[in-house]
């Protein structure tokens, strides 16, 4: 296909043409990016070995030892504990504003969503450090831990599950209604049996996107999860996420620690990747 | 949208370490290095260059060793070490501009006063993890250690001659500010951080307090009397002859023209 068919001499063809520049430099910049973390990574990737990075059981990258495993472990667990809490209740609270609440409350309930969705995560994570690690801590010191970190992570991936279950429950066609009505179902039995399973992919959509959110997440885990490197093996344990790890010590790292924290980068792009390609083959598989 | 964070997350990331400034030119002076005395050195950079306009201060933190990586690699002027310049590092000028103390905190509610040597060893290597064991009230020690790569952490490694893989914390913090939020949320927690940091909080009211050791109470004035024992210096480095331009700079970071600033970030001055 010739470039000029492409982009027709049109009004249209012109916005097509500026829009394709602009998504190209996007993505451009995006795999820069991804080549500069690489080139970063290389000299630890070289020196150290992709199998050590897994196989070190400890990390003390000022005395040779760089094991991300028990990190990895920690970035996992967190989100997955943060996923398994939102996930409900997020997709109860879409389901709540669209089909149950009364209408003179259905607009501050999405003012609150969107304001908890805007809330800065140092904030979030300031909260978590002064009120709930301490009472945690009352139960089970240190209270810096695993569970504080799902916690308030969870509450901070909470309205992207609703929105985006919102979005998808909203685009269900009033027809697929209008037909489990006829078919003499109440609200609850076409909302379960009708409207949820048409929405499904997208509801999922919006939860693996929470998912990355939440793997992603540096601050709040920063500053409430303890950052002790080691296996996460109970809920009240301190752990380190990869995200946490870099910002902890990259201010002050060089050399082969520096190259080892880019690996450490690297590892959790790779992490994101795999759940955003999770989330399109999840939505594909419905057409198959 | 999460693409979008990552982006902006690693290009805020990749632009706050490809800042390689080019040094030498004769307007500008770079400084780079220890995060402690970072702001301290914005600080006096700004009044140097009320008193010299046209030229310019330029300061970027990064760690006490990055301070010595560059000005050897020419990529900054002046370099900030906020330790006692060690044995190989011979090969460049070190000028102490002032000094800072470490000081062991508890939350205010604990009641001990003072821990021995032994004990803060013994609790910082996980031998001793319930605060009855060391004379206090029943209840499980939070041990709160610093990231590696910090000079504090190094400082107080050397001082109780500790190796990284010797202690065994239960939170690790990044900076000062991060440490006095740990402890003063948790009654039984310990922590150290800088000593005007922390004798500033505990002034104004956060619930910490700062533990004497070996007998000399932890405050800015033993620090500055020398009787202190946790103190580190906080040195400009510089290759030998820098220059003229750097010798004033540097003369007047190390003079009484500029206590005023080193009091406010809670240092102690040292005068040449």
């Amino acid at each position: 296909m010739r470039i000029s068919s492409l982009f027709p001499r049109t009004r249209d063809g012109h916005i097509a043409f500026g829009l394709g520049a602009v998504s190209c430099l996007a993505s451009g910049i995006l795999l820069l990016i991804l080549v500069f973390v690489f080139g970063e990574a290389w000299p630890a990737l070289r020196t150290i070995g992709v199998l050590r990075f897994l196989s070190d059981t400890a990390w003390y990258p000022t005395d040779n030892a760089f094991g991300l495993a028990p990190m990895l472990a920690a970035s996992f667990a967190l989100a997955a504990g943060a996923l398994i809490l939102a996930a409900p209740v997020g997709v109860a609270a879409a389901i709540f504003r669209l089909y149950y609440a009364p209408a003179w409350l259905k607009t501050p309930y999405r003012g609150l969503v969107l304001l908890l969705a805007g809330t800065p995560s140092v904030v979030l994570g300031l909260w978590g450090l002064m009120v709930l690690v301490p009472l945690i801590a009352r139960l089970e010191p240190p209270g810096a831990s695993l569970i504080a970190g799902i916690l308030v992570l969870a509450l901070m991936i909470v309205p992207t599950v609703a929105i985006t279950a919102e979005a998808a429950l909203e685009s269900v066609p009033r027809s697929c209604w209008a037909a489990a009505n006829a078919l003499g179902l109440g609200r609850e039995a076409a909302l379960l049996n009708v409207v949820l399973p048409a929405a499904r992919e997208g509801v999922a959509g919006g939860i693996l996107l929470a998912g990355a959110r939440a793997l992603g997440e540096t601050m709040v885990v920063l500053m409430i999860t303890g950052n002790i490197v080691r296996m996460p093996d109970g809920l009240f344990a301190p752990v380190r996420a990869l995200t946490s790890n870099i910002a902890l010590e990259m201010a002050y790292a060089t050399g082969d620690h520096r190259a080892s924290l880019f690996v450490s980068g690297l590892a959790l792009t790779l992490l994101v990747f795999l759940l955003s390609f999770a989330a399109r083959t999840g939505r594909r598989m419905r057409y198959v | 949208m999460f693409s979008r964070r990552a982006l902006g997350f690693l290009l805020a990331l990749s632009m706050g370490l490809g800042i390689a400034a080019g040094a030498h030119a004769d307007d500008r002076i770079v400084v780079t290095g220890s995060s402690t005395i970072a702001p301290l050195m914005a600080e006096i950079g700004k009044r140097f260059e009320k008193l010299h306009p046209g030229l310019r201060v330029d300061v970027q933190s990064g760690g006490s060793t990055r301070g010595v990586t560059d000005v050897r690699a020419g990529l900054s002027d002046i370099g900030m070490v906020s330790r006692a310049m060690s044995d190989d590092e011979r090969d460049l000028v070190a000028y102490e501009i002032a000094r800072d103390g470490i000081a062991i905190i508890l939350h205010r509610d604990n009641p001990l006063t003072e821990l021995s040597r032994r004990q803060i060893v013994g609790i910082y290597t996980g031998r001793v993890t319930d605060w009855s064991e060391v004379g206090g009230k029943p209840g499980r020690i939070t041990v709160v250690n610093k990231a590696e790569g910090r000079s504090t952490l190094e400082l107080f490694l050397a001082y109780f001659r500790l190796g990284v893989r010797d202690i065994v914390a239960h939170v690790v913090i990044g900076d000062n500010q991060q440490g006095i939020k740990t402890v003063s949320a948790n009654p039984g927690a310990i922590g150290y951080v800088s000593i005007g940091t922390a004798e500033f909080e505990a002034s104004a009211g956060t619930p910490v307090k700062l533990l004497g050791l070996e007998g000399v109470p932890a405050s800015v004035a033993n620090v500055k009397n020398g009787t202190y024992p946790l103190s580190r210096p906080l040195n400009l480095v510089t290759r030998p002859a820098g220059g003229e331009r750097l010798e004033r700079f540097i003369g007047f970071a190390r003079s009484a023209e500029v206590d005023d600033i080193v009091a406010d970030q809670f240092f102690v001055p040292s005068h040449p």
